[in-house]
């Protein structure tokens, strides 16, 4: 497996799991979940381009 | 000077100290600890099935992951770090258990995705104490 599949299936099961925890109606768990997907997936993309800035 | 129950009263609360009841009987702490040993268990022993499913999807899957990366299962602890990756290991409940007992996943990771896979394995077991603290608040009525 490599590094963006890893990223996307730990995103995936952390966001649901968050969603499902920290809100109490399904709308609100399932915003709540793919809003932490997005930061999850959004940071990871981030990081990796200010790493392959800082190692040029 | 207005006492506890009249405020509740004139706010409109059902119950006469403001504590939520919770609408479901016996032992308390029981979707707290089927919740840590099997995921999702505790949510189904409150009748929550759909959020059981997929909360014992998402930490399963989460631990299969780490397994089939080749993450570490029962290494020995040297330092406080190793400590810590045990215990969130514990917190998948008998998952971590049966994977130790048969023997699956690595003894020591050797490769780069094999250390991604423990870390899969620590994760699943946190959320699983996450999942489990959420329906002990079901059960207590903290949260509906």
């Amino acid at each position: 497996m490599t590094y963006f599949p890893a990223v996307l299936l730990f995103a995936l099961f952390a966001s649901t799991v968050f969603g499902i925890t920290q809100r109490e109606t399904p709308v609100r768990m399932f915003r709540y979940g793919l809003y932490c997907f997005s930061l999850f997936v959004g940071s990871a993309i981030v990081l990796s381009w200010v790493m392959w800035l800082i190692a040029r | 000077m207005a006492t506890e129950e009249s405020k509740n009263a004139a706010a409109g609360s059902g119950t006469p100290t403001g504590v939520q009841t919770s609408p479901y009987e016996g032992f308390v702490y029981l979707p707290l600890i089927a919740g840590w040993l099997v995921p999702g268990a505790g949510h189904f022993v409150l009748g929550k099935w759909w959020r059981g499913a997929l909360l014992a999807a998402s930490v399963v899957g989460m631990f299969a992951t780490g397994l089939a990366m080749h993450g570490e299962i029962g290494s020995e602890v040297h330092s406080i770090l190793d400590l810590l990756g045990l215990a969130g290991g514990l917190g998948t409940g008998l998952l971590y258990i049966v994977a130790r007992v048969a023997g699956w996943g690595a003894a020591q990771a050797q490769v780069t995705t094999a250390d991604w896979g423990t870390r899969f394995i620590w994760v699943a077991g946190l959320l699983n104490v996450i999942a489990a603290v959420d329906a002990h608040n079901l059960r207590t009525g903290r949260k509906s």
